[in-house]
C-alpha cells in the first residue's frame, strides 16, 4: 500500500500555479490546475533545466518559462516537436491536502 | 418464519428497497421509524415544489394506504437513539426497545453547516427537508434572501424564490457555480442565464460572519468587507452522510458506513443504503445509485445473490430555462482529446472529453436534448471512431453524410440573413459581388455586411467563395493560436462589442476550441481584459509571463534580476548605497547598469525576492517594470540644469512622465526618451515614444525600435507646454492599449493603423481628452508598486514543505 506524507493545503497552491518542495536530493515542483488535480514533477524541465514551477500551467500542461517547452504535468514527456521527459511523482489530493508518496521521498533522500 | 426487520428513516432509498421486498412477497415484519414527521416522498421534488410547479402533495411516494397494504408499522416523527447489535435492539427516542432479526440503515446525510460566526442564528437554514422548503415558501416580493454555496441544491433554491419574487443573491467561494459539474464556459453561461432571472451572483466571494440582531438573520459580510442584508440566509454547501447511530453501536464507518457488495455492514445483520453509506471509498449524494443499491439491499435480505456496482452518473439542474448536463469526466488531461461546439448566437456549448476513441466525459449547456444519447456512450464505452466527425452533433447526425459548409450556404435563399447585427441578407451580398466587389473588404465597404461584430467574417466569405467560384480564396488569416480560430483583432473587437468581461466569457462568446486556452492566447486575452474593462476585470496571475507574475527578469539558470526604479534616471546616495548593500547581504554576483539608465541586481535566488525587494522598499524605492509588456523606463538626458544646450527641463519631464505612466500594463514593453534639445543625447528618437525638447516647445513622435529592428521614431505632434505633452502622451498609450495586438510593439501597430489614423486621435481635442481619462481611470488601479503587494504574500516565495527532514527517517 502506498504511504502517503501530507505536504500542504491544497489552497496553498493557487490555481493554475505552482509551489516547490524541498527535498534532500532538491526541490520538486507541485502544480496545481484548474480543476484542482496535482502533480508533482522534478523542477527540472529537459531542455535546459528551466524552473518549470515559474511556467504557464493551462489544462494539464505546464509551459517551460525559458524556452516554452511545453510539458505534460501527467506524463512528464515532452509534448509537440521537442523531446524528452520530467521524472513524475504520485500526488493526490484529499479533503483538501496535498498528498505525496513517502517511498519517493525515501527515494530521494536514498540516492 | 416472519422475521422481523427495523428501518431506520424514511428517505429514496429504503423506500425503494421496500417496494422491491414487497413486490417480492417478502417474508418480513417491518417497522419504519423516521426523524422527519412524515413518511416517504420525493426529495428531489421539493424543488419543483419550491418553485411552485408542484405541491407537496404530487411528491409523496408512499402514502398510509400502502404502508397499511403491507403491514408496515409507522413510527414517523420518532428518531431511533440507539443500537444494540448484540442483544439486537433499538431504542427509540420515547425510551421503547424493539428487537429486531434484520437492521436496515437509511439515514441519509446531514447537510453541511459552515461554523461561520453566527451560523446559528434564527433564519439560517440549510435546504434539506419540507420544513427548509417552507420556510423559503413563506417569503414574498419583500423579502431578501442570501443563499451560500453556488452549486446544485443552492442554485435550485435560489431559482425557486427569485420564482416568487424574493431578491436572491447566491454567494459562491469559486470562480464559477457547479465547479464540480461544470467546465469554466458552461459555469459562465448557467451565471448567465440566472442573473437573467434577477438572481445576483457572486463568484470569489468568502463569507466571514453572518450578522444578526435580536437572534435574527440581518445580513451575511464578506471578507471583502461587502454586506449583504437578508431575512433568511440558506447555506447549501454539501453534505455530511449521517453516521453517528452507526458509529455509537460500533459499526465500521469512514465516511459513511462501511458496506460491502451487498449493502451490509461489519454487522452481518445490519445492512445500509443510501447517502449515508461509504462502498469502495465513494459516498453517493445523487438518487440513481441510491436506487440501485435499494434494490441489492433488498435481495440480500430475501438471501437472493446481487452486487452494487458503481456506475458513471450525471447531472442535471431542475431550474426552468437553464437546461444543463453533465456526466463522466471532463478534466484536460494527457491523452484526452476535446470536441468543443459553441454556437454563441443560442448560448449553446457542448463540450465532449474522448480517450482512445471512447467518450469519457460530456457537459452541455443550452440544448441538452441528446444528453441521453451521450451519457449512453459514455456508460456503454461506445467506440466512436466511425462517427468521430458528426458526434457533437448528436444522433440525428449518425449515419448521414456529413455536410459540406459552402453546400449549406450555397442552398440558403437569398433572403437569408447573413449579417445579424446589419440586417444583410445574401440577396444584397450576391447582388454587390455582381457589381463588382471580389472580396471580403469590398463587400463589407458596399453592404456594412460583417463590418460591426465581425461574427459573421466566415459566412460572408463562404457566399464569396460560393458566388465567385474558383476566383475567391478564402484567405487564411493568422489565428491566436490553435484555441481559436479568430484573429487578436476580432477577438479584441468582440471584447469591446459584447461586452465580454472575463475569460470564460470571451472563450464562450469567440468559440474557443479548448477548454481554458493555452499560454499563448491567455495572456492576450488577461491584457486585452485588463485594458478594456480596467475597474471590472481581475487581472490573472497564472496568465503572465513569470516575469510579470512575480516583477522581476527570469535569468537562463533560473534566478532572478531585480530592477529598481530610478525615476527619469535620477538616484541619490543613500539609494546607491540601498542598493549596494542588498548586493551586498543577498550575494547578488552581478551588478549591471542596463541600456535604460537603471541598476540592474542579476542572480537573485527566487526566494529571496521578497525580502530584497522589502529591503530596497524600505530605502524608498520601487520596482522598475524592468521586463514587464508595461511602461519600463524613460531615458533621459541632463537638460536645462547642467547642460549648456538645454532648451527645457528633460529631466523633470522625464520624471514626470514615469511617474504617470509606471504601472500601466501595455500590448508589448513600452519605452520611453525624452532629450532636452535636438542634439539628442537620450536616444529618444529610437524609443517607443519620444520628446525632443525645442526652444518653442516639445516635439513627440513614437514608433521607434532599437531591438531585432532598428527603426527612427515618426514625427506625431508638436506641443507648446509641458503638460500638454504628458497628455498627449498619455493619450498615444492609451490609444495603442486599446486596439494594438498582444505583442506589438507601437511601430508595428502604426504599420497596421496607419499613422495618420494616430494623429487624428490626439489632434481631436475631444477624442484625446476621452483618451487622457480613460487612461486615467485604468491607471487609478494599476499605479501601484507590486513589490509592495508581493511582501505581503512572502510566503509563497518559499517552498511549500520542507521533507529534507522526514528523508532522514
Ligand atoms: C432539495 C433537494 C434536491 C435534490 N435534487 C436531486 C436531483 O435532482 N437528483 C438527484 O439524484 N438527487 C437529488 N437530491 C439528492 C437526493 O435527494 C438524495 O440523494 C436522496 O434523497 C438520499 O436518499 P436517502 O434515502 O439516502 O436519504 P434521505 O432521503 O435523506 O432520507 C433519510 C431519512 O432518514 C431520517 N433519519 C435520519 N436519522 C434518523 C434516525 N436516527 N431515526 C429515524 N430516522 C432518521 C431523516 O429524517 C430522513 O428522512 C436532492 C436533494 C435535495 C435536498
Ligand atoms: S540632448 Fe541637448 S540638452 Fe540634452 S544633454 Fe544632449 S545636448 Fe544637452
Ligand atoms: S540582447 Fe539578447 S542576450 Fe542580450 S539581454 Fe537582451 S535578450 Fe538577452
Ligand atoms: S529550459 Fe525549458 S524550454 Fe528551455
Amino acid at each position: 500500500m502506498t504511504d502517503w506524507i501530507d505536504v500542504a493545503a491544497l489552497d496553498d497552491i493557487a490555481p493554475r500555479g505552482a509551489r516547490l518542495v524541498k527535498t534532500r536530493m532538491g526541490c520538486v515542483a507541485l502544480f496545481r490546475t484548474a480543476d484542482d488535480a496535482v502533480f508533482a514533477l522534478d523542477n527540472a524541465c529537459p531542455h535546459k533545466q528551466g524552473p518549470l514551477a515559474e511556467g504557464i500551467v493551462h489544462g494539464k500542461a505546464v509551459t517551460c518559462p525559458l524556452h516554452n517547452w511545453v510539458i505534460s504535468l501527467e506524463t512528464g514527456l515532452v509534448q509537440g516537436n521537442d523531446e524528452g521527459q520530467v521524472a513524475t511523482y504520485p500526488a493526490r489530493v484529499a479533503d483538501g491536502r496535498v498528498l505525496l508518496d513517502a517511498g519517493f521521498i525515501r527515494a530521494r533522500s536514498a540516492a | 418464519m416472519t422475521q422481523k426487520l427495523i428501518v431506520i428513516g424514511a428517505g429514496m432509498a429504503t423506500g425503494r428497497a421496500l417496494e422491491h421486498l414487497f413486490e417480492a412477497d417478502a417474508d418480513y415484519d417491518v417497522t419504519l421509524f423516521n426523524a422527519e414527521p412524515r413518511g416517504n416522498y420525493n426529495r428531489i421534488m421539493l424543488s419543483p415544489v419550491l418553485a411552485g410547479d408542484k405541491t407537496y402533495q404530487e411528491i409523496i411516494t408512499h402514502d398510509a394506504e400502502w404502508y397499511d397494504a403491507n403491514g408496515v408499522t409507522c413510527r414517523f416523527g420518532e428518531r431511533i437513539a440507539k443500537i444494540d447489535p448484540v442483544a439486537k435492539t433499538v431504542t427509540a427516542e420515547n425510551g421503547d426497545v424493539l428487537s429486531y432479526d434484520k437492521l436496515l440503515f437509511g439515514t441519509g446525510s446531514n447537510p453541511f453547516m459552515i461554523p461561520l460566526p453566527g451560523h446559528d442564528l434564527e433564519g439560517v437554514i440549510a435546504y434539506r427537508d419540507l420544513e427548509d422548503t417552507q420556510q423559503m415558501m413563506a417569503l414574498g416580493p419583500d423579502n431578501k434572501v442570501v443563499v451560500i454555496g453556488g452549486g446544485l441544491l443552492g442554485l435550485e433554491a435560489a431559482a425557486g424564490m427569485a420564482a416568487r419574487g424574493v431578491d436572491v443573491t447566491v454567494v459562491h467561494i469559486m470562480g464559477h457555480l457547479m465547479e464540480r459539474q461544470l467546465d469554466e464556459a458552461a459555469g459562465y453561461l448557467l451565471r448567465k442565464a440566472l442573473i437573467d432571472k434577477g438572481i445576483t451572483v457572486r463568484c470569489q466571494a468568502n463569507s466571514k460572519e453572518i450578522l444578526g440582531e435580536n437572534g435574527q438573520v440581518k445580513a451575511l459580510l464578506l471578507d471583502d468587507g461587502t454586506e449583504l442584508p437578508c431575512d433568511l440566509l440558506v447555506m447549501a454547501v454539501g453534505i455530511r452522510p449521517n453516521v453517528k447511530l452507526a458509529q455509537d453501536c460500533g459499526l465500521a464507518v469512514g465516511k459513511g458506513i462501511h458496506v460491502d457488495d451487498q449493502m451490509v455492514t461489519s454487522d452481518p445483520d445490519i445492512l445500509a443504503v443510501g447517502e449515508c453509506v461509504e462502498h469502495d471509498r465513494a459516498i453517493f449524494g445523487l438518487v440513481a445509485p441510491l436506487y440501485d443499491q435499494a434494490t441489492v439491499a433488498a435481495k440480500t435480505l430475501m438471501q437472493q445473490e446481487a452486487t452494487f456496482v458503481q456506475k458513471e452518473l450525471s447531472t442535471k439542474l431542475k431550474v426552468t430555462g437553464c437546461d444543463l448536463f453533465s456526466a463522466g469526466d471532463f478534466a484536460d488531461a494527457e491523452g484526452r482529446e476535446d470536441i468543443v461546439f459553441r454556437d454563441p448566437a443560442r448560448g449553446v456549448y457542448r463540450r465532449l472529453v474522448i480517450e482512445k476513441d471512447v467518450v469519457i466525459g460530456a457537459v452541455m449547456y443550452g440544448d441538452t436534448a441528446d444528453s441521453n444519447w451521450f451519457f449512453g456512450l459514455i456508460r456503454d464505452k461506445t467506440d466512436i471512431s466511425e462517427m468521430r466527425d458528426t458526434l457533437i452533433f448528436g444522433p440525428a447526425y449518425q449515419g448521414g453524410t456529413p455536410m459540406d459548409p459552402l453546400a449549406a450556404v450555397a442552398a440558403l435563399p437569398r433572403d437569408a440573413e447573413i449579417c445579424g447585427c446589419n440586417g444583410i441578407c445574401k440577396g444584397q451580398i450576391e447582388d454587390a459581388i455582381a457589381d463588382g466587389a471580389t472580396d471580403l473588404g469590398a463587400v463589407r465597404a458596399v453592404t456594412k455586411a460583417s463590418g460591426s461584430c465581425g461574427t459573421c467574417t466566415g459566412l460572408v466569405e463562404q457566399v464569396l467563395a460560393v458566388t465567385l467560384g474558383d476566383d475567391f480564396v478564402i484567405p487564411a488569416a493568422q489565428s491566436i493560436c490553435g484555441c481559436t480560430d479568430m484573429t487578436h483583432e476580432d477577438v479584441r473587437r468582440l471584447i469591446k462589442s459584447r461586452a465580454l468581461k472575463s475569460m470564460p466569457a470571451v472563450w464562450q462568446e469567440c468559440g474557443w476550441k479548448t477548454s481554458c486556452g493555452c499560454h499563448v492566447c491567455r495572456p492576450a486575452l488577461n491584457f486585452y481584459l485588463l485594458a478594456d474593462w480596467p475597474l471590472e476585470y481581475a487581472d490573472d496571475p497564472q496568465s503572465r509571463f513569470i516575469n510579470e507574475r512575480k516583477h522581476a527578469n527570469i535569468q537562463k539558470d533560473g534566478t532572478f534580476s531585480v530592477v529598481p526604479r530610478m525615476w527619469g534616471g535620477i538616484t541619490t546616495p543613500d539609494e546607491l548605497r540601498a542598493i549596494a548593500d542588498a548586493a551586498d547581504k543577498y550575494m547578488v554576483p552581478t551588478v549591471k547598469v542596463t541600456g535604460g539608465q537603471r541598476i540592474d541586481l542579476l542572480g537573485v535566488k527566487g526566494e529571496d525576492l521578497p525580502n530584497i525587494w522589502k529591503d530596497l522598499n524600505d530605502a524608498g524605492m520601487v520596482s522598475g517594470y524592468a521586463y514587464s509588456k508595461g511602461l519600463r523606463t524613460v531615458k533621459t538626458c541632463v537638460g536645462t540644469d547642467h547642460c549648456r544646450f538645454g532648451t527645457q527641463d528633460s529631466t523633470g519631464l522625464g520624471i514626470k512622465l514615469e511617474k504617470t505612466l509606471h504601472g500601466s500594463w501595455t500590448p508589448h514593453k513600452l519605452k520611453l526618451g525624452v532629450s532636452g534639445c535636438p542634439r539628442n543625447c537620450a536616444e529618444a528618437t529610437c524609443k517607443d515614444i519620444g520628446v525632443v525638447c525645442v526652444d518653442s516647445g516639445y516635439q513627440i513622435s513614437i514608433g521607434g525600435a532599437a531591438g531585432m529592428d532598428v527603426k527612427e521614431t515618426e514625427f506625431l505632434i508638436q506641443v507648446a507646454t509641458e503638460d500638454e505633452s504628458i497628455d498627449v502622451i498619455k493619450a498615444v498609450t492609451q490609444a495603442y492599449r486599446e486596439n494594438a495586438k498582444y505583442l506589438d510593439r507601437i511601430y508595428k501597430w502604426i504599420g497596421k493603423v496607419g499613422l495618420e489614423w494616430v494623429k487624428e486621435q490626439i489632434e481631436d481635442l475631444t477624442i484625446r481628452q476621452a483618451l487622457v481619462d480613460r487612461f486615467e481611470l485604468s491607471q487609478s488601479v494599476y499605479r501601484v508598486d507590486p513589490w509592495a503587494e508581493h511582501v505581503r504574500k512572502a510566503e509563497t516565495y518559499q517552498p511549500i514543505a520542507n521533507l529534507t527532514l522526514e528523508a532522514a527517517e
